[in-house]
């Protein structure tokens, strides 16, 4: 029986399909939501190879920021003509100025508006289910996330109200206005994804590799130095070689100093990291209870 | 490197009382195999400095609330490798009440740990959880004999739990146990040999993990191909194609194999497997591929490709063990949905006919079966069941039940052949 060998990515990978096309086959109107970032580009691929040659039955969206690394927007563009796929845009901006989203003053980062901005985007469309890239592995509050993650009609995540998941028989059913968020990546641990991206030799935006960039230093962390992030005195900016492990919004994404040039460096530099992948984003680091604080508000 | 991307992935979960010492032992095969990030022994460190003590368990507890009333209540996912195995740790608490946790964990597990305090040896919880591990078809158990610090290392008190245990596992089908005496705490046979256990000549629990063989795990006997999805591309490039998409649950397929789908029984061949372009010439589980066949026949979700040399039971009357996972307790007669494989159908729990006490595993008369209590039933459902007995194929045997009423997951079921339960004249449970 030797010879029916599967290996770790090959499991990860099945079993991700499995997810994509339950969904497919037990929501009406799914949506992948796509950041940009490696994991949803991930997602896309793994999409790909459940439903090739078929059409995805489902479009892909993804909520503008406005505070976006050009680069990442000229990689979404391009990979859905390359696809053929529908793309939804959901835009932060436009959000704000429908009174949709709120910014506080004195706040930059539009990661607590991008909540607002999804559940109002997922009701205008009717989206009962949506696909998110989310790993258990990335922060302790998402160790007990299930696969099917159940959100009320105000989009919120009640811990006490998460059903339990058996063997791979997920529970699809929904009330009008619920909404599932499905994580078909749960089980995928970094190093797990930048092993597939190798092996299937998937495209990323450039950020992700080394190159030179304007960067100054705030509460340890390198930020992009852009129009979004004034500097306050004492900041410096200066030209280094960085690259980004995390590609969300712009003025929360903490670069990391790297020449890391090809998927293999950066295998080499993940195996080697002495700081987990989210402890480079300025959002988590307040309390160790952000992250759960956020998913009750309906981010992910 | 290269080796990094054919290693094998090993789930297990861990079950014990609560202060067994699971969480400081999850933490202890993550600090020793280096799977920690500076920021995350940073934050231990900061607990610490707080007032706590730089406690390896708090690596791996989780949500707030949880964490305010100082006990876990959920399964949790942790993750770590080596250079050998992936591992996928499914972390379910052992508070009495917990048994669909337990359940839950061990749904997907290939081993199960059961943590036994030295101090205490072999106790009701111990029987609870062995039961868990064996009805769910767990094949590998690894008995942790923890605290034996606080017990002088001592080997009489090893060896008596170890018989003791011997003793709960004959009344049980277990194919597999393994015995390691351990200090979570101090790191004695966790990952590194004990100094302070000469006498013990077996692996530690990490090189345990890395080694015990896992392959024949899956069912390569009985070929079952639950559909999920058609693909139709409908284009002028595939005009023709119709791909059958689903994960294969049990047995192999080869392109050339003759093939039924049920439940219609027409026949076909296979002509191609498919996983996107990639062509293979055989596929088995856990594949998640496309079959498509020499002929047009009709086959759609929830329809099942078999071999006409093996097929499975197609019952609308079926008989399992069922654990209740809900406050709301079981309702005899009333409309459930099952969900088995890739379908989902109503169904009615007409009879039970014991309750399972899985404190001292004996079968006792019930009416009712209440959150955590385990149960044998007999179900109508309004469609055929394509099934095999859990005990044969995990993946053809296990369904959920779900109430219409709150959408909720209110029960997990595993399927037996009903016969094959009437010869059983022993006093096995399972
Ligand atoms: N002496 C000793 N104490 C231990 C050992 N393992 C765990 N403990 C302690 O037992 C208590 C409970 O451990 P914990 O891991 O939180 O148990 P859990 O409830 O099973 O997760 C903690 O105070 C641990 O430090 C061990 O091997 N020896």
């Amino acid at each position: 029986m030797e010879e029916y060998n599967i290996s770790h990515l090959d499991a990860l990978e099945a079993e991700a399909i499995h997810i994509f096309r339950e969904v497919a086959a037990e929501f009406e109107r799914p949506v992948i939501l796509f950041s940009g970032g490696k994991d949803s580009i991930l997602l896309v691929h793994l999409a790909l190879k459940a439903f090739r040659p078929g059409k995805f039955p489902f479009p892909i969206m993804h909520v503008d920021t406005g505070h976006n690394f050009p680069e990442v927007i000229n990689f979404r563009n391009n990979l859905v003509n390359k696809i053929g796929e529908r793309l939804v845009v959901a835009s932060v901006e436009e959000a704000i100025e429908k009174g949709i989203a709120t910014q506080l003053p004195g706040v930059v980062s539009r990661n607590k508006l991008q909540s607002p901005t999804l559940v109002h985007a997922i009701e205008e469309n009717k989206f009962d289910s949506c696909f998110g890239g989310g790993r258990r592995d990335e922060e302790k509050a998402r160790a007990k996330e299930r696969i099917y993650s159940h959100r009320d009609a105000f989009g919120g995540w009640d811990p006490k109200n998460q059903r339990p998941e058996l063997w791979n028989l997920y529970n699809a059913k929904l009330a009008p206005d619920e909404n599932m968020r499905i994580f078909p990546i749960s089980n995928w641990t970094e190093m797990d994804v930048w092993q597939y991206i190798k092996r299937e030799d998937i495209e990323l935006p450039p950020i992700y590799f080394t190159h030179k960039r304007d960067v100054f230093e705030r509460d340890g962390q390198l930020l992009p130095a852009c129009e979004y992030l004034p500097l306050k005195s004492g900041e410096k900016v200066e030209t280094r070689d960085v690259r980004f492990r995390t590609v969300g919004c712009m003025v929360v994404s903490g670069a990391v100093e790297s020449r890391a040039e090809t998927v293999d460096d950066i295998i080499a530099e993940v195996a080697a990291a002495r700081i987990s992948e989210r402890g480079g984003r300025a959002d988590d680091k307040g309390s160790e209870a952000a992250m759960e604080e956020r998913k009750k508000e309906g981010y992910f | 490197m290269s080796d990094d991307y054919n290693t094998e992935l090993l789930r297990f979960s861990t079950c014990g009382s609560v202060d067994d010492g699971k969480s400081t032992l999850i933490g202890r095969l993550l600090f020793d195999s280096k799977m920690l990030f500076d920021d995350q022994v940073e934050a231990l460190e900061n607990a610490s400095k707080l007032g706590g003590e730089f406690n390896l368990a708090n690596l791996t507890d989780g949500l707030k609330a949880e964490r305010e009333q100082g006990i876990t209540i959920d399964v949790a996912y942790r993750y770590f490798h080596t250079p050998k195995r992936k591992f996928i740790v499914a972390d379910t608490p052992g508070h009495i009440q917990y048994t669909r946790n337990m359940v839950t964990g061990a749904s997907t597990a290939n081993l199960a740990i059961i943590l036994i305090d030295a101090r205490k040896g072999v106790i009701e919880q111990t029987r609870r959880h062995s039961f868990i591990a064996s009805l769910l078809g767990i094949e590998h158990i690894a008995v942790a004999i923890n605290k034996m610090d606080l017990e002088d290392y001592s080997e009489e008190v090893f060896n008596n739990i170890v018989s003791d245990y011997e003793k709960l596992s004959s009344n049980l089908d277990i194919k597999d146990i393994t015995y390691i005496p351990m200090s979570a705490l101090m790191g004695d046979n966790v990952v590194n040999k004990s100094k302070n256990m000469s006498w013990y000549e077996g692996p530690t629990m990490l090189h345990f993990l890395e080694s015990v063989h896992i392959n024949n795990d899956r069912n390569f006997e009985n070929p079952r191909f639950p559909v999920q999805w058609v693909i139709r591309p409908r284009d002028d490039d595939y005009h023709d194609f119709r791909g059958f998409a689903g994960q294969v649950a049990s047995g192999t397929f080869s392109v050339g194999d003759d093939i039924v789908a049920l439940p219609s029984y027409k026949k076909s061949k296979i002509k191609q497997i498919l996983i996107q372009d990639q062509e293979l010439e055989v596929t088995y589980p856990p594949h998640s591929c496309t079959i498509l066949l020499e002929d047009e026949i009709d086959v759609s979700r929830g329809d099942m490709i078999v071999k006409p040399s093996d097929l499975p039971l197609v019952e609308q009357e079926v008989e399992a063990m069922l654990c209740w996972m809900h406050e709301r307790p079981l309702q005899l007669k009333k409309k459930y949905i099952i969900k088995h494989t890739t379908q989902s159908t109503q169904c009615m729990i007409r009879g039970l006919d014991y309750k399972v006490n899985i404190s001292t595993l004996e079968n006792e008369d019930a009416d009712t079966l209440e959150l955590n209590e385990i149960g044998y039933v007999k179900i109508k459902t309004a469609r055929p069941l394509l099934f095999d007995d859990y005990r044969k194929n995990r993946q053809v045997g296990g369904f959920i039940i779900i109430d219409p009423g709150t959408n909720l997951t209110v029960a997990a079921g595993m399927l037996r052949e009903p016969a094959d339960f009437l010869q059983d004249d022993s006093d096995f449970v399972i």
